[in-house]
């Protein structure tokens, strides 16, 4: 029974998946497709690194801008997952009209969203790997493909992208019952979430009330992490007094912790969304 | 005994939104879309609930899906509460519902039905040839592998009712199916829901209509519903043989005529109905009335009125009569095409 469910929650995350990944794929013909998928994060890092020159003027350690740049670059996982699989409630209930047919189906919506958004995990995964690419090659980002602790750099690269995806389905349940604000409360919590987990700057330089939210978020540690495996180092003096294994800890409980909450808070969120009627509430907004 | 279908006293109300300066009692901003309603369908029966717009229609199916919840009262579909086992529920009904675009336009139509019958866990092999099937039955086969963003609305709802069917539920949902569709598809689908019905004894389908025709045509039994009560439930030819003693008279004139309330009045008529079609400023008047002898009466009054009768008819009692009877007003143009 249990395995049987098991396989079915498999068979329709994999065929969300799917879907997803036709529904990213096919809008533009192949080679548009590529040519936005190339632009677009190359576009995103230059802003940063003008961004950086105007404002530091060449006096800070390039320490920092390789710290800024990595953060910045797997940060795009967050945007674009949180966006993603929020955006999947209102394309399926606005645009297609079918989110009322996939939710009476036998599957659970939980793994279809989660579905949803692997397959903006896989686009954004390319874009990530063409922002890493360009900074090495033309920022001289010090990256060394040689010494990356690669086991623990994937371990910690797929917890962080499990926690991101059950952010997107807490959010995507949010969009069920305000479809007017989804897009501004995706923007606000990731922007919270730049601020507050050490995207481009270490989390020490928060007032302290806020670091104790940086510290409740396994997204910090997950960033903390995958520079301390790609760059080999980090510069946040808070964090560096655990060791990876502490770290890689923390962030597994604050995962589990939050994968918990994400799902209890969806499942109550559906649930007023079907008393209210709003699952199928097409408002053409 | 076992219903694929149960209600009891089910209850659904919306709230009508907010409004400034209401003084009045907390009931009154709300809005009564299902007023215990009482319903039991059998296994393998074609059910037909039948009303006006805003009679509650789609609200008791969206309940029954399990898309709603109901504010009181209770809904079984093969004996599993949908409040309360919604999943178990899930894997013995599908819906379609009429008058709408969906569909993921960037798929073909095989790749959208072949996706449906995925999440309802069809093997790969059985899922394509029902597809194929069914594409060639309602003459789809053609527009397989076409993108259905480039289908007519027509053609989509067809793929849609396909999808219904697809999954080869037990119970099967239909929402006004052919509302929007033109004549000859309604024809087509008509006669492959009843198909589908009658070669599985143990498949039923609840469909909603406003379209008397269909409801004639398709169902074993209809409920009648207006203002989220269910006024008379019984087959199409009992609902007709309730008002074989009375005279059922169909006028057509060529006015609006004034006053038309005071036709109530008039001595022997049980119940009266209209309708105006601007476009050709011709009313279409309906009477249901004791005996024969009081179209004299009728006849009199719209004489009086200045207007001319265009046509007069005797009528067998239609389902549209049996409507005009329990609520006392007509349903909409659509019907007349249909027709």
């Amino acid at each position: 029974m249990f395995i049987q469910r098991i396989k079915e929650n498999l068979k329709t995350t994999q065929l969300a998946g799917k879907l997803g990944w036709s529904m990213e794929a096919n809008w533009a013909d192949p080679l548009l497709f590529a040519i936005y998928s190339i632009i677009r994060p190359i576009a995103s890092s230059l802003i940063l690194v003008f961004m950086y020159l105007v404002v530091t003027r060449g006096k800070t350690s390039f320490d920092l801008f390789a710290y800024i740049f990595l953060g910045n670059a797997f940060f795009m996982y967050v945007y674009n997952v949180l966006f993603g699989i929020s955006w999947v409630i209102h394309e399926d209930r606005e645009h297609y009209q079918m989110l009322r047919y996939i939710y009476i189906s036998p599957i659970r919506m939980y793994y279809y969203l989660f579905g949803r958004g692997i397959a903006k995990l896989i686009t954004t995964t390319v874009a990530v790997i063409i922002t890493l690419a360009f900074g090495i090659i033309f920022l001289k980002i010090p990256i060394n493909l040689l010494e990356i602790n690669y086991p623990l750099f994937l371990i910690t690269l797929f917890v962080g992208l499990f926690v991101i995806t059950c952010l997107g389905i807490l959010l995507a349940g949010i969009t069920m019952l305000t479809a007017h604000h989804s897009f501004a409360l995706t923007e606000g919590l990731g922007g919270l979430f730049y601020l507050a987990c050490g995207a481009i700057f270490q989390i020490d330089l928060l007032p302290r009330w806020l670091q104790y939210i940086s510290k409740s978020l396994p997204l910090t540690y997950w960033l903390e992490l995958l520079r301390r495996t790609i760059l080999g180092k980090s510069l946040s003096h808070t964090l560096s007094r655990y060791s990876d294994l502490e770290l890689l800890l923390i962030m597994l409980l604050t995962t589990v912790l939050l994968a918990l909450v994400s799902n209890y808070i969806y499942k109550s969120i559906e649930y007023i969304a079907r008393k209210t009627g709003k699952i199928d509430q097409v408002i053409t907004y | 005994m076992s219903y694929a279908v149960e209600t009891k006293d089910l209850t659904r109300t919306f709230k009508k939104g907010k409004k400034k300066n209401n003084t009045n009692s907390k009931t009154s901003n709300l809005i009564m879309a299902l007023d215990n309603v009482n319903v039991t369908i059998n296994s393998g029966e074609l059910f037909g609930v039948l009303g006006p717009n805003g009679a509650g229609k789609t609200t008791l199916i969206k309940i029954l899906a399990t898309l709603l919840l109901p504010t009181s009262g209770s809904a079984l579909v093969d004996d599993i509460d949908v409040v309360k086992y919604p999943e178990k529920v899930r894997k013995k009904i599908n819906m379609v519902s009429g008058g709408e675009h969906s569909g993921y336009g960037i798929l073909t139509v095989k790749e959208n039905l072949w996706m449906f019958s995925q999440l309802y866990g069809i093997s790969n092999k059985i899922a394509k040839q029902r597809i194929d099937e069914l594409l060639k039955l309602l003459g789809m086969e053609d527009y397989a592998k076409l993108k259905i963003s480039k289908l007519s609305t027509g053609m989509r709802q067809k793929m849609n009712i396909i999808r219904g069917f697809v999954c080869d539920p037990q119970i099967l949902f239909l929402d006004e199916p052919t509302l929007g569709l033109d004549v000859q598809i309604s024809r087509e689908v008509r006669r492959y829901i009843k198909t589908w019905v009658r070669e599985n004894d143990e498949k039923t389908v609840l469909l909603t209509t406003h379209y008397m025709a269909e409801a004639d045509e398709l169902c074993d039994r209809v409920a009648i519903i207006d203002n989220g009560k269910v006024l008379a439930c019984d087959s199409p030819a009992n609902l007709k043989k309730s008002l074989k003693q009375d005279a059922v008279y169909h006028i057509e004139v060529n006015l609006m005529l004034d006053n038309l309330e005071s036709f109530d009045q008039i001595p022997g008529v049980k119940k009266f109905a209209y309708e105006h079609k601007t476009q050709t400023g011709r009313t279409f008047l309906m009477f249901i009335l004791e005996n024969d002898c009081y179209i004299s009466g009728i006849t009199e009054v719209i004489s009086n009125n200045s207007s001319q009768i265009l046509s007069l008819s005797k009528a067998e009692p239609s389902l549209e009569d049996v409507f005009v009877s329990l609520c006392g007003k007509a349903l909409e143009d659509e019907n007349r095409t249909q027709n």
